[in-house]
């Protein structure tokens, strides 16, 4: 199968590899995925004043397209507030990396580490987490 | 040396050029019919076609007219299990065969038991072989099929075939093998391992695609089997159609040169993929997959843990291998071989194939060393589960969602 040049640029050079302090009240973190399944995401974010997400790591065991889509994830997150990232929707990811019909559950699995990480800093600050109600695709 | 580097003898090899040129002519002047019995363009592909016949016997031990040409193992493999099904059934409804197989035999074994039949698939141990007791336990007086392949595609494990066809025959059902790994590959020979059928392709060994064989046995005892095609009657009416005379002369000029070049081969070939080997297994946490005693020597199937498969093998884009990882199939199911040897799903993921052959270089094999321990090393600097790992972390203890 062939990889879109933006999944070879994400996958060769991904952005925001890394790890956050996850005891930080400042930081949140989702962790999704399964070894089982063949792909494990993790993805953090750090917000600051306003609750504008300041900066966003990665680490993802997976596929190419797991790595493209959290890398992507993370660009798309800094400078978002955290309402704003509770938006973002996985057909965005397809779209914007031209994900095969197979790889829909990598962008699937990204939209939700992005959500478990918001979640997380939401509970550790005091608020109520987001239930989501979507239905993937 | 070029790039990419084919690591991936065990899906394709290329064609000898010494195979190419004996097919040649059969494609323009000796292009006859073999079935035409009236003029010389038919002789001259009839001798085309015999010839090949006896240097296909010729590398597994068998006599000529035990030989019927195919278009590849899998029709071979089909045509031995249900011709087998069909003509025996009188005599009993069972098989029994191994869960790792190729599909070409589960799935065969699976239209027989659309038909009626009964079909024990036989787990193995973790080392990829047949347990013989439970082999011994599971014949039945209706069993008339033991079908256990020579050597595995994915791990390359070496079943112990002159026990298995023993058991086969004092319970008095016939033994069929899928050898396509391991004929040409190492000493394979139908009388010494009591093998009554046995499927093999041309294109696994430096010759052709589109053609292999099935061997059926003659004397001792006389097998038939049931034409799965039914047409002009050829090949003593087991395999209708017109044979392929450019690919079965393929097929036995590639016969010819593995008879003549195995021994060196295999020699040259288990040196090399043990340096591979050696020095990936240099890498923490990564395992061979299957017996190391008992395996094919061009083989060698590692897996790198906490990295997956799929994404490793994008990173090593100028080596072509293959993984037990299925992360493209819509089911997420990585290899049913790995995990029938009782490997844990996230080991199967973590799995590459390296597959060695008749034209891969100690220069490739270095090559293929030096980009598989960067490509693990950088994937792991990406994995969450690398980290955890290093942390100390209990993988087995989170509560993953399965998705």
């Amino acid at each position: 199968m062939a990889y879109s040049d933006k999944v070879i640029d994400h996958y060769t050079n991904p952005r925001n590899v890394g790890t956050l302090d996850k005891s930080s009240h400042k930081v949140g973190t989702g962790l999704v995925g399964a070894p089982e399944c063949g792909d494990v995401m993790r993805l953090q974010i750090e917000v600051g004043e306003d609750n504008v997400i300041t900066d966003a790591k990665f680490k993802t065991f997976g596929c190419g397209s797991a790595i493209a889509s959290s890398s992507l994830a993370t660009e798309w997150l800094k400078g978002k507030s955290i309402d704003d990232a509770m938006k973002i929707d996985n057909m965005d990811i397809v779209e914007e990396l031209a994900l095969p019909p197979v790889k829909i559950h990598c962008s699937v699995l990204a939209e939700d580490a992005i959500k478990a990480a918001i979640n997380d800093f939401r509970v550790k600050n005091g608020m109520a987490p987001i239930e989501s109600e979507k239905v993937h695709h | 040396m070029n790039l990419p580097i084919y690591l991936d003898n065990n899906a394709t090899t290329p064609m000898d050029p010494r195979v190419l040129e004996a097919m040649l002519p059969y494609f323009t002047t000796k292009f006859g019919n073999a079935a035409s019995r009236n003029h010389p363009f038919g002789w001259v592909a009839e001798e085309g076609v015999d010839y090949a016949r006896e240097q296909v016997a010729k590398l597994i031990g068998a006599s000529e007219k035990e030989i019927i040409f195919t278009s590849g193992a899998t029709e071979s493999d089909n045509l031995a299990i249900k011709g087998v099904f069909e003509m025996y059934k009188e005599k009993g409804n069972h098989i029994v065969t191994t869960v790792t197989e190729h599909k070409a035999v589960l799935d065969a074994c699976k239209h027989v038991e659309k038909l009626g039949g009964k079909v024990t698939y036989l787990p193995v141990k973790e080392d990829g072989l047949v347990d013989l007791e439970l082999l011994e336990q599971s014949m039945t007086p209706e069993t008339i099929l033991v079908s256990v392949m020579y050597g595995n595609n994915e791990i390359g494990v070496i079943q112990p075939i002159k026990e298995i066809s023993a058991i086969a025959h004092k319970h008095g059902a016939l033994f069929m093998t899928d050898a396509v790994q391991a004929v040409g590959k190492i000493p394979v020979n139908v009388n010494t391992d009591g093998i009554d059928l046995l499927a093999l392709s041309a294109h696994k060994i430096y010759g052709p695609k589109g053609v292999g064989a099935l061997y059926v046995r003659r004397k001792g005892p006389r097998v038939k089997v049931t034409a799965q095609m039914d047409g002009g009657g050829h090949e003593r009416g087991m395999r209708s159609g017109t044979l392929n005379v450019p690919g079965i002369v393929g097929l036995g000029k590639a016969c010819e040169l593995c008879g003549q070049e195995m021994e060196s081969e295999a020699k040259r070939l288990s040196a090399l993929r043990d340096k591979l080997q050696t020095s990936l297994l240099e890498l923490e946490e990564s395992y061979v997959n299957g017996n190391v005693e008992h395996r094919l020597p061009h083989v060698a199937n590692i897996s790198f843990k906490y990295v997956e498969g799929e994404g490793l093998m994008m990173a090593m884009k100028d080596l072509a291998v293959s993984s037990g990882s299925a992360c493209t199939s819509a089911s997420l199911e990585p290899s049913y071989v790995l995990k029938s040897l009782g490997l844990s799903d996230d080991l199967a993921h973590s799995s590459i194939r390296f597959g060695l052959g008749r034209f891969t270089t100690e220069e490739e094999v270095d090559y293929a060393i030096e980009v598989t321990k960067k490509s693990v090393n950088h994937l792991r600097e990406l994995s969450p589960l690398w980290e955890m790992f290093k942390e100390g972390v209990d993988l087995s203890k989170i509560e993953w969602a399965e998705h």
